[in-house]
């Protein structure tokens, strides 16, 4: 395996008395698309919501075990939550633009870090709309709301949104469910051109788009690691027999 | 069992009855503003708008009534709207849900219904009396914002609560502080339903009578301070109707509160028009 971005040892999470998450040891390796797949309320969802840190926002929520980043455990008393968001960018199942511009919507967060001159916002915001494939057809609108934009084309601002901070890791979490087949297609290949530049985390339901854009995938079921693996192994040689049963689609 | 009128038929039914409601709604609201501008609108000039009253309003104008009235706005919003806003803000998005502020938001609720003569007669021991503001803009102006208050308060609260959860996580997700998000997201997001809020209050307080009597004076002179005595236009109107100075002048008032009135509510749609821009659905 190559470098490693991300490790979970025994992570452990409770949501009051119920585990949601159950020893998660794997490493998210650096540059590569890691999935993760397993049926609903497997924790694949609430897993990824660790990385940034997301699951603050839950009331009653506990984590015990190490999720290291870069040599610090996220989860360390003294680790700056807004830093580490920074650098752990997320994409949401829903596509989430701001009622604002879809100029404003990719500015938002180099503006929330101080960036002011116009024309390095300018920059930016090209540079990020192009990276997510959308400066094409927006680049003669940016003033217009980004709530007018199609489903794909608001998700593909969102993935603008977050490159515009310039973030190591981007996490996205089932960010097709919502969409059609075409623009669902434009996001997988968006997702492949990402990889050189990003480490990316995928949640997703739909084995094959798992099996189409990672290319490390973990099993999940009821909270706990099954399997984890290069891709092409998980899905076609599984060690285990519960992994196979899902792939195959004996249970879902 | 059979139904005794068909579906058919109550849709039919249904729509005459909604439609004369509606009907009846409008046609009760071109009634009053009829009758008003019928009785009131021959005395409306230039010099009754600019001009001061004479033999108590039974002659002159009404233009110290017209300032009163804007300076106890102006004081009543400027105290109440960062207030109601500040505790809007903290009620929806930092307050733990516990069951300290369940008894703050339902003590809100309280003083929201609480009748304006008792808030009236607070003011005056409060205001006038005790902190010796005395008749004024300022102790009337006050006393609006005790009762303005709660209104601006519940509807910022809700509006706020509207938002998106989803707003909220994507600029977390940013790396937003919860200040940054509150303040760029969450509240331009909630300003349309703010200012229905802070418009909801203004209406209320602009023609409020039983808040100012006690604590805004009767005074027919300009007021030249926030510590001068002030008549406010539904104070004004109630005065010459009641102490049967002059019929017509009260009602020619009641059509300068009423355009006020319809003034602040085209500000309001236009803010919302102005921030719900972004709003447009595909």
């Amino acid at each position: 395996m190559s470098e490693i971005e991300i490790e979970s040892k025994d992570l452990n999470l409770w949501y009051g008395t119920a585990q949601a998450l159950k020893e998660i040891t794997m490493a998210v390796p650096t540059k590569k698309v890691t999935a993760i797949i397993g049926p609903s309320g497997c924790g694949k969802s609430t897993f990824i919501r660790c990385i940034n840190r997301m699951n603050d926002l839950i009331k009653d929520c506990r984590v015990t075990g190490e999720l290291l980043f870069e040599g610090m455990n996220i989860y360390d008393r003294d680790v700056d939550v807004v830093t580490l968001r920074k650098k752990i960018g997320m994409v949401f199942q829903k596509p989430n633009p701001f009622p604002m511009s879809i100029y404003d919507n990719v500015a938002y967060g180099p503006r929330l870090h101080g960036v002011k001159e116009r024309e390095e916002l300018d920059r930016i915001v090209e540079v990020s709309l192009k990276a997510a494939a959308l400066w094409d057809e927006v680049s003669e609108i940016p003033d217009r709301s980004a709530l007018g934009l199609s489903g794909g084309q608001q998700q593909r601002l969102c993935i603008a949104r977050t490159l515009a901070v310039e973030p190591n890791v981007v996490l996205f979490d089932e960010p097709c469910s919502a969409l059609d087949p075409i623009s669902t297609a434009k996001i997988e290949d968006l997702i492949n051109n990402l990889k050189r530049d990003y480490t990316i985390v995928i949640v997703t339901h739909n084995m094959q788009q798992a099996a189409r854009v990672s290319d490390y995938t973990a099993f999940f079921l009821l909270g706990e690691i099954i399997e984890f693996g290069k891709t092409k192994q998980i899905f076609e040689m599984p060690d285990k027999k519960s992994t196979e049963d899902y792939i195959t689609g004996r249970f879902g | 069992m059979s139904a005794l009128i068909s579906p058919v038929t109550a849709d039919k039914a249904a729509k005459v009855v909604l439609w004369a409601s509606a009907g009846i709604a409008l046609l009760i609201l071109a009634v009053i503003l009829g009758y008003i501008v019928v009785q009131g609108v021959h005395v409306i000039s230039l010099s009754f708008l600019l001009g001061s009253p004479r033999l108590s309003g039974a002659e002159g104008g009404i233009l110290p009534a017209i300032v009163g009235t804007f300076w106890l706005m102006v004081v009543a919003m400027l105290s109440s709207v960062p207030i109601g806003i500040g505790a809007a803000i903290y009620l929806a998005e930092y307050a733990p849900k516990s069951a300290v502020t369940a008894v703050i938001s339902f003590g809100v609720e309280c003083l929201a219904g609480v009748p304006s003569i008792v808030i009236g007669l607070f003011g005056y021991a409060f205001l006038s009396i005790y902190l010796g503001f005395g008749f004024s803009v300022l102790s009337g102006g006050l006393a609006l914002m005790f009762m303005v208050l709660p209104w601006i308060v519940r509807v910022s609260e809700e509006s706020i609560k509207t938002v998106p959860n989803a707003f909220r996580e994507a600029s977390l997700a940013l790396g937003a502080t919860k200040w940054q998000t509150v303040r760029r997201v969450v509240i331009p997001s909630a300003i349309p339903g703010i200012t229905t809020g802070v418009i909801l209050g203004i209406g209320k307080a602009i023609g409020e009578t039983a808040v100012i009597m006690f604590t805004a004076g009767s005074s027919l002179l300009m007021p030249m301070s926030l510590f001068d005595p002030v008549r406010a236009l539904p104070y004004h109107i109630y005065i010459l109707a009641s102490e049967g100075i002059s019929d017509p002048m009260a009602y020619g008032s009641s059509i300068v509160l009423l355009v006020m009135v319809l003034a602040i509510n085209l500000a309001a749609i236009a803010i919302q028009r102005h921030y719900g821009r972004h709003y447009v659905r595909n």
